[in-house]
């Protein structure tokens, strides 16, 4: 059984049909990328998984536990499926140290001293803990993103969910977000992310899910996907890719 | 030197290009002349304060002449900065006689300019000291000042125990509306509406009118615990539901300004709403609206003045009381400037606290 499981989703806004019934299953320390344009539905079935979006049909199963429909517990689910936002998303009006610890010590009964004590850990681990006591807004993008990683790594959440974490940062700033995500991947995080860094995604990821249209158009490892993908859309998608030189 | 270019569409052989510099004599000239009606109108001033026989106190005699004194000489500086850089010394220079134009012609417009704010306030001082100073000792006297004035700042206490315990209510009850106001579940419809509905009737009514109904309604209702409260404790209730409608709806504009992510985020981590609302939007929300919150306590602060009709002995209800016995406004000219003295304070100490924040920010 796989940890993630998710069966025949369905999601429109309106007259907008954004997934159009995707199968799709997580292993266990499985590091999954979902590639694909702009609008194909990448960031929609992130935002499903964890129940910041409603779903119109289907199910998606957490462990074997339905997590999708009415009744289902979101906060607790939150606490076990982490997500990190292209836009990192960090509290403005609370310092990088509180950002990480407020959420430990709110709902999971730390006190204040070991939920703080939990964030530097982690600051200082991704080597921004002389950072701990600044502003958000005083930190480079790609600090931010690191930030906002670990913010949700404070939670010890079981899964995390990576939204294009990369897309806002300026060029130099992405290899230190992406080494961070590799080194989770090393430790055997169960990730499901999406991106548009083809080679990371290449590098990282034990398998590849190719979205056009909100449908799952090819899924397989990143050697089947990049060096002999089979349907003519990945094909195109991925021509596209290395005629811009990303791949 | 020939080109190409020169050859065929002659660009190179056009006139050279030389831009107009700007002349500064009729700046100067009219700069002149505005200072000239300032001086004779200053003059004539002086002289009407300090004729023999004149009704203005010796105090404000000296104080308007230095006044009139002070503007005619800010008239004057510059200028003479004007006419001393009109002077080119070397004509050909065209940089030296570019800059010093635009140099003269600055100074001349600023002449012309605080020339215009003097000429106001000698009509301001004008006004004052016409038809026997009757203004001045209608408004300014200084015996009636001194004589009132223990009385009306120990009545101004009415008015700012009133406007403490009214903001510190309007704080914590404007925040209960305006989280039913922007709340979206089915469950909080009811609510939502009767808080809408709330704030549609109390921004409606004038505070006047409010302070009114409670005062005296309140107090004929018979009801134990309200109808026997102090008109103090009527004007702060009043003056809580009419100020709780607007910052309400102050509170509103800031909670809405803050961008769904954030909700999104805080909500992802297993923040429930309440919670997310509580650690992450109202903390943003009140820090982008502490600005206007301050515009409605100031009005706040004011309309203290109006418990006088429920018969709160407050500083204008005092004021008045001397004011009648002395045929003379000087008292409610105190009252006056106490309120000035206040809300112009808190005005520039929140200045220098968001300066402060802003640089903390910034900073670091």
């Amino acid at each position: 059984m796989a940890f993630l499981e998710i069966e025949n989703l369905y999601k429109s806004y309106g007259p907008n049909a954004v997934l159009r019934g995707i199968d799709l299953s997580v292993n266990q320390h499985e590091v999954l990328c979902l590639i694909g344009a702009s609008g194909s539905g990448k960031s929609t079935l992130l935002r499903c998984i964890n129940a910041l979006e409603t779903i119109d049909e289907g199910e998606i199963r957490l462990d074997g536990d339905g997590i999708s429909g009415p009744g289902v517990d979101v906060n607790k689910l939150r606490e076990h499926i982490g997500i990190v936002f292209q836009n990192f998303n960090l509290f403005p009006n609370m310092t990088v140290l509180r950002n990480i610890a407020v959420a430990p010590e709110m709902l999971l009964g730390l006190s204040r001293e070991q939920a703080n004590e939990r964030a530097l850990g982690l600051l200082d681990r991704i080597g921004l803990a002389d950072k701990a006591n600044a502003h958000p807004d005083q930190l480079s993008g790609g600090q931010q993103q690191r930030a906002a990683i670990v913010r949700s790594l404070a939670m010890e959440p079981r899964m995390l969910l990576l939204d294009e974490i990369t897309s806002a940062l300026d060029p130099e700033l992405v290899s230190e977000v992406l080494s961070l995500v590799r080194e989770l991947a090393r430790d055997g995080m169960t990730m499901l992310l999406a991106t548009h860094e083809m080679n990371f995604a290449r590098e990282v990821s034990n398998r590849v899910c190719f979205l056009h249209q909100g449908t799952i158009c090819e899924i397989g490892t990143p050697e089947q996907i990049f060096t002999a993908p089979e349907h003519p859309r990945t094909q195109e998608f991925l021509r596209s890719i290395i005629a811009a030189g990303r791949l | 030197m020939t080109s190409e270019l020169d050859g065929a569409g002659g660009v190179l052989t056009r006139e050279p290009i030389r831009l107009r510099i700007a002349p500064t004599r009729h700046l100067i000239s009219s700069a002149l002349l505005v200072a000239v009606l300032c001086a004779v109108t200053g003059g004539a001033l002086i002289s009407a304060i300090w004729a023999p026989g004149s009704p203005v106190i010796l105090g404000f005699q000296l104080g308007l002449t230095v006044v009139i004194a002070a503007g005619l000489i800010l008239v004057i500086i510059p200028l003479i900065g004007a006419i001393q850089a009109s002077r080119v010394k070397n004509p050909a220079d065209r940089v030296e006689q570019r800059t010093k134009s635009a140099k003269s012609r600055q100074r001349a417009a600023v002449s012309m300019g605080v020339a215009a704010a003097v000429l106001v306030v000698m009509g301001v001082i004008y006004f004052l000291i016409v038809n026997d100073a009757s203004v001045q000792k209608t408004f300014l006297q200084p015996d009636l000042m001194i004589l009132s004035f223990p009385d009306i700042l120990a009545a101004f206490g009415q008015n700012v125990f009133i406007a403490l315990v009214a903001q510190v209510l309007v704080l914590i009850w404007a925040m209960v509306i305006a989280l039913l106001r922007i709340s979206k579940t089915a469950a909080m419809k009811p609510l939502r509406s009767l808080a809408t509905l709330y704030i549609d009737i109390f921004r409606g009514l004038p505070a006047i009118i409010v302070i009114y109904l409670v005062g005296f309604g309140l107090s004929f209702t018979q009801i134990p615990g309200l109808s026997d409260l102090s008109a103090t404790w009527y004007a702060i209730i009043a003056l809580t539901l009419t100020y709780g409608a607007y910052t309400a709806e102050v509170y509103r504009s800031g909670l809405e300004s803050i961008h769904p992510s954030q909700v999104y985020a805080a909500r992802s981590l297993g923040f429930s709403y309440l919670q997310t609302m509580r650690v992450v939007v109202v903390p943003q929300g009140i820090r982008r609206v502490i600005p206007p919150l301050m515009n409605n306590f100031i009005s706040l602060q004011k309309d203290t003045a109006l418990v006088g009709i429920i018969g709160a002995v407050d500083a204008f209800n005092q004021s008045q009381i001397y004011a009648g016995n002395h045929f003379n406004l000087s008292s409610v000219t105190i009252v006056a400037a106490f309120f000035l003295i206040i809300t112009i304070t808190q005005a520039r100490l929140l200045d220098r606290y968001l300066d402060r924040q802003e640089r903390k920010r910034s900073g670091a």
